[in-house]
């Protein structure tokens, strides 16, 4: 059987800019990758889901502010549970200047304000690992 | 210096030792078909059978996620650590999915007692994914008490759910349709207990009537299965339902109808593979090339596909399955 990229979608609970990240999982779907949706108040959810349903990108939605301490933990949280093989990324509105601090957190692009949903399923296409 | 162990050992062990990542990783490599997790899960059937496996289907919409949500809940409080495989459908046009059931579990996020795993079809028939049975078996595995399969329901894909489930909660919602329905997708005969969620909205008694109608038209009296009510969002009837569910297993147990039916569901799951590995083989002894060029024939509607199949597997099992030879190719098309 043929391996299929599986993406975790997340966004906060109390964020209800929530029309961006469901349009993107329906077009991850349609995309052919396999989607699981879920809302996170603390960081260390997002490890624990991506670890049990053993994703290969974890995008994360932020709309609202303090996606620096959502990222920030997220990071760290993987690096503790030593997950290095799972592709971070980042969308909703997030300034150029957080983004690129994030990148040097290891956050591999952030996909602001106007980005495509088809650069997306390329991007995860041409960078998920696929080993 | 250790001796050095293959991947399927150190899988097994890990999953035998509870590691979460290791589980994970091996539940991928299953739905992939990936030759290594088969090993794995060979090294770890022994150590199965342990768990309740506890099936809960019924039409998108009926509160399924919300319910097993609440379900976790009670178990945990009786201490009981809790597995849930949810099962969605794959798009059979880009074979992608999108898995929705997590975003119901968020109370149990990070409860290391508890491991949630969303899992498309793949295209598998029957609302079950082919690796569904093997991953709840890792799960198994691991210790878990209770593993918990969910399927959306709708029509004949409950009946897969019972075959991998000791014991299979049908949910119902009011005001979905008639009982003309359940009969005619035989759910009747598989629900051990029925639940009829979202209990406060109107059609509520009129369904429960039906449905006792319907059960006791189908099954003898001892063998007819409870009917709850529950309103899953506020946790009304939850803990009934987890009791029920106890009972279910207790009686099972002791009147032997628990191991008969396991051994059943493992009898069918051998033939399922027998059927998927033989095809498999025999579609790889017949080759890519002849099947494309006697695509031609069909095509030309000189001869239909069932005739042409039996053929082909009757050849092939004559040849022992050896892959065909390029010489071969012009005799054998003339054949047919």
């Amino acid at each position: 059987m043929e391996r299929r990229i599986r993406v975790l979608l997340t966004k906060p609970t109390h964020d209800c800019h929530d029309r961006g990240v469901r349009h993107l999982a329906r077009r991850l779907r349609d995309g052919g990758f396999e989607v699981i949706f879920i809302n996170f108040l603390l960081a260390q959810e997002i490890v624990d889901a991506a670890i049990q349903e053993d994703v290969d990108v974890i995008g994360v939605s932020s709309s609202s502010g303090g996606h620096m301490v959502v990222f920030q933990d997220l990071m760290q949280g993987l690096q503790r549970a030593g997950v290095d093989d799972m592709l971070v990324i980042g969308g909703g509105v997030i300034p150029d200047e957080d983004a690129r601090e994030l990148q040097t957190l290891g956050v591999k692009r952030i996909f602001g304000p106007g980005s495509s949903a088809e650069s997306l399923v390329t991007f995860i296409q041409e960078n998920a690992a696929t080993s | 210096m250790t001796v050095e162990m293959s991947d399927s050992a150190v899988f097994a062990q890990r999953i035998l030792a509870g590691q979460v990542r290791a589980a994970a990783r091996v539940i991928s490599m299953l739905e992939n078909g990936d030759p290594t997790a088969d090993e794995v899960a060979a090294r770890l059937f022994p150590h199965t059978g342990r768990a309740e496996v506890v099936g809960i289907t019924g039409p998108p919409g009926a509160g399924k996620s919300t319910l097993i949500d609440r379900l976790v809940c009670v178990f945990r409080a009786r201490h009981r650590r809790v597995g849930v495989v949810a099962v969605d459908p794959s798009s059979p046009f880009t074979g992608g999915a999108l898995l929705g059931d997590r975003i119901r579990m968020s109370a149990h996020a990070s409860d290391p007692d508890v491991f949630f795993r969303s899992m498309a079809t793949r295209g598998h028939l029957g609302g079950i994914a082919l690796a569904a049975p093997a991953a709840v078996r890792v799960l198994d595995a691991m210790g878990f008490d209770v593993v918990i399969v969910e399927t959306v329901g709708v029509g004949q894909s409950e009946v897969a759910v019972a075959g991998l489930a000791d014991c299979t909660i049908l949910v119902s919602v009011p005001s979905l349709g008639d009982g003309i329905q359940m009969i005619k997708a035989g759910l009747m005969e598989i629900g051990d207990v029925l639940v009829i969620n979202k209990a406060d909205l109107p059609g509520t008694d009129d369904l429960r009537r039906e449905l006792s109608g319907l059960v006791a038209a189908a099954r003898p009296e001892q063998q007819r299965p409870p009917i709850l009510l529950t309103r899953a969002s506020d946790g009304d009837g939850i803990e009934a339902l987890a009791d029920a569910i106890a009972r279910h297993f207790t009686r099972a147990r002791a009147s032997g109808a628990l191991q008969a039916a396991r051994l059943g569901s493992l009898r069918s799951e051998l033939e399922t593979w027998i059927g998927l590995e033989a095809g498999r083989r025999i579609l790889e002894a017949v080759g890519a090339e002849r099947l494309r060029s006697l695509t031609d024939e069909l095509e030309g509607r000189r001869q239909d596909p069932g005739k042409m199949a039996r053929r082909l597997v009757a050849d092939a099992l004559a040849r022992g399955l050896e892959v065909e030879r390029a010489s071969d190719q012009h005799k054998l098309h003339n054949t047919f």
